[in-house]
């Protein structure tokens, strides 16, 4: 009995947390099998109690292989051998809590916490930031080298979980898992980074456009690891802002955007991006309707109409944490302000 | 059973040998192979906090990472704050909860003392926004926050 009430509590966490509603109702169309005391057929996943033979086996996750390589050649040796069997193991913060409820059950790990080589934060000869895909997400957002190359995602790093989880995560992980909550991977488009990847077979380059592909899925394949994540340098007259609306301080948000305004020497607009999270299997960049700033002088009544016009453009989903309609208006509100704050930004530029 | 490999953790300066599985979480390692039960598990996916310890001198979630990830690393948990408590000779973070009533069960408080150690450090004199901030990462179902907060100020009175 006291499984039973563990494993529902349990299963009612894992709803309250997972921030997709096609993961929910995966979760409760599993729990159901459960209860009804049938194995489900998935070998990825089992939703067995962990705590079943708590006795002798007191582990939450199932067993694993483990490898800590000391370098990168090392660790793509691995994946060569090992295809989709291995996993990086990089912060653990997104990784071991599915592990932990065993929705994710990989065969081997293979930690890249011990490669030095792959935690760095540079400047790039044009002027842009390269940063290593090891790099903590905590030192991302102290580095006054991100303030001055690449200020949106300083400012955005606070909006990540909490300083305990920052500590540990890495500023590459949360860009692979690609969690459509998550904040980075909107940064990455609206800046338009590029994502350099390797595996034995050898090192390609992926636009941000092209690494997002679906819910939790990236262009990356098995046996490819990311590496580094390029910031190009941004034209004089550049304004950034990030804002998102959650129900907690660090909770993933219901609805987060992001925009970049660069303006032209007579204040005319040169170019704006703008790109949301949270309303859709991945990062969302707006097209249509940022095209209206283009070449104008942008006032409130512009940026106003540009922000009713973004929802032609956006099919969010509706869930437990928001509805369809909340979202939308969610979605028109901080486009405003976003908009507003990388505008005024970009007018009172400084070199 | 998989195979288990030999760690060796320092934990509050003490240097612990054991071997382990990969799959032992260094919140278990710490409570059933060495027996600090100052340090509780609430959820054990990284929500609530009470789990942090400082890994290296930084605050991190005990239940996410793996305990053969700490070898060769340190640590520092609640029973690190006063190595041989009294009333006399508490932490001032500790005598702060105590005195500005910063706890009720006391479940939570070893998460928030751990969280809080490395903040006042580096911030000595924090304003309630930078206080509520950090505190944002743990839960506490009793205090409401409030004593807490007043607590944190306490202690940053009398660390200063
Ligand atoms: C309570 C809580 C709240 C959170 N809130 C937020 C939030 O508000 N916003 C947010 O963005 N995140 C949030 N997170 C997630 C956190 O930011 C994670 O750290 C991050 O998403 C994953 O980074 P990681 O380094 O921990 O990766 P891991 O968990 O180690 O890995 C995540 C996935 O990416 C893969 N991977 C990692 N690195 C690489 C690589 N170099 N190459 C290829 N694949 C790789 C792993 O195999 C795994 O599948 C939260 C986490 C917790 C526990
Ligand atoms: S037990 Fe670790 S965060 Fe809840
Ligand atoms: S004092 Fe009871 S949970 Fe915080």
């Amino acid at each position: 009995m006291i499984y039973l009430t563990k494993h529902l509590i349990f299963t009612y966490l894992l709803l309250k947390f997972l921030p997709n509603r096609d993961w929910r109702l995966e979760v409760v169309k599993r729990e159901r099998t459960y209860l009804r005391g049938e194995k489900h057929t998935s070998q990825e996943i089992s939703l067995q109690p962990p705590t079943a033979n708590l006795q002798q086996n007191p582990m939450k996750p199932p067993p694993f292989k483990y490898h800590a390589p000391t370098t990168l050649d090392e660790a793509l040796s691995y994946f060569a051998e090992y295809g989709d069997e291995a996993k990086p193991l990089a912060g653990g913060q997104s990784l071991i809590p599915a592990m932990n409820f065993r929705l994710a059950q990989p065969e081997l790990l293979i930690d890249l916490n011990n490669i030095p080589a792959l935690a760095y934060i540079r400047a790039t000869d044009n002027g842009g930031l390269s940063i290593g895909a090891m790099t903590r997400q905590r030192q991302v957002e102290r580095s006054d080298l991100v303030a001055k190359h690449a200020p949106l995602i300083s400012s955005t790093m606070p909006y990540i979980a909490h300083i305990q989880i920052r500590n540990r995560g890495t500023f590459g992980g949360s860009l692979a898992h690609a969690d459509p909550s998550s904040e980075l991977p909107a940064v990455a488009l609206v800046l338009d980074a590029s994502f350099h990847v390797q595996s034995q077979r050898g090192r390609r380059t992926i636009p941000a456009k092209q690494f997002f592909t679906d819910l939790f899925e990236t262009a990356l394949a098995p046996d490819e690891l990311l590496i580094d994540i390029t910031i190009p340098a941004k034209p004089a007259r550049t304004g950034y802002a990030f804002d998102e609306v959650a129900r907690r301080h660090g909770d993933y948000a219901l609805v987060g955007a992001t925009a970049v305004v660069t303006l032209d020497q007579a204040g005319a607009c040169q170019q704006a991006q703008l790109v949301f999270l949270s309303v859709g299997p991945r990062p969302v960049a707006i097209t249509q309707a940022t095209s209206m700033l283009h070449g104008q002088t942008i006032t409130p009544n512009l940026i106003d109409t540009v922000a009713e016009a973004v929802n032609q453009e956006l099919d969010p989903p509706g869930d437990i944490h928001a509805s369809v309609d909340y979202r939308r208006h969610l979605a028109k509100v901080l486009a405003r302000r976003v908009l507003t704050v990388a505008v005024n930004e970009a007018r009172d530029y400084k070199r | 059973m998989t195979e288990k490999y030999p760690i060796t953790i320092t934990i509050n300066g003490t240097e612990y040998q054991r071997e382990v599985e990969p799959r032992l979480l260094l919140s278990d390692f710490i409570r059933h192979e060495v027996g600090l039960t100052g340090t509780h598990v609430g959820c054990e996916h990284g929500v609530c906090g009470t789990c942090t310890i400082l890994f290296d001198g930084e605050a991190v979630r005990s239940c996410i990472i793996l305990a053969i990830q700490a070898n060769g690393h340190e640590l520092k948990t609640v029973e690190g704050l006063t190595p041989n408590p009294t009333l006399e000779n508490l932490h001032p973070l500790q005598a702060s909860f105590r005195e500005a009533h910063g706890l009720q069960c006391g479940f939570c408080t070893s998460g928030f003392l751990m969280t809080l150690e490395p903040f006042l450090a580096e911030n000595p004199n924090p304003t309630e926004m930078e206080i509520r901030e950090i505190l944002s990462g743990n839960i506490c179902r009793c205090t409401g926050y409030q004593h807490i907060v007043e607590a944190v100020k306490l202690a940053a009175e009398k660390m200063r």
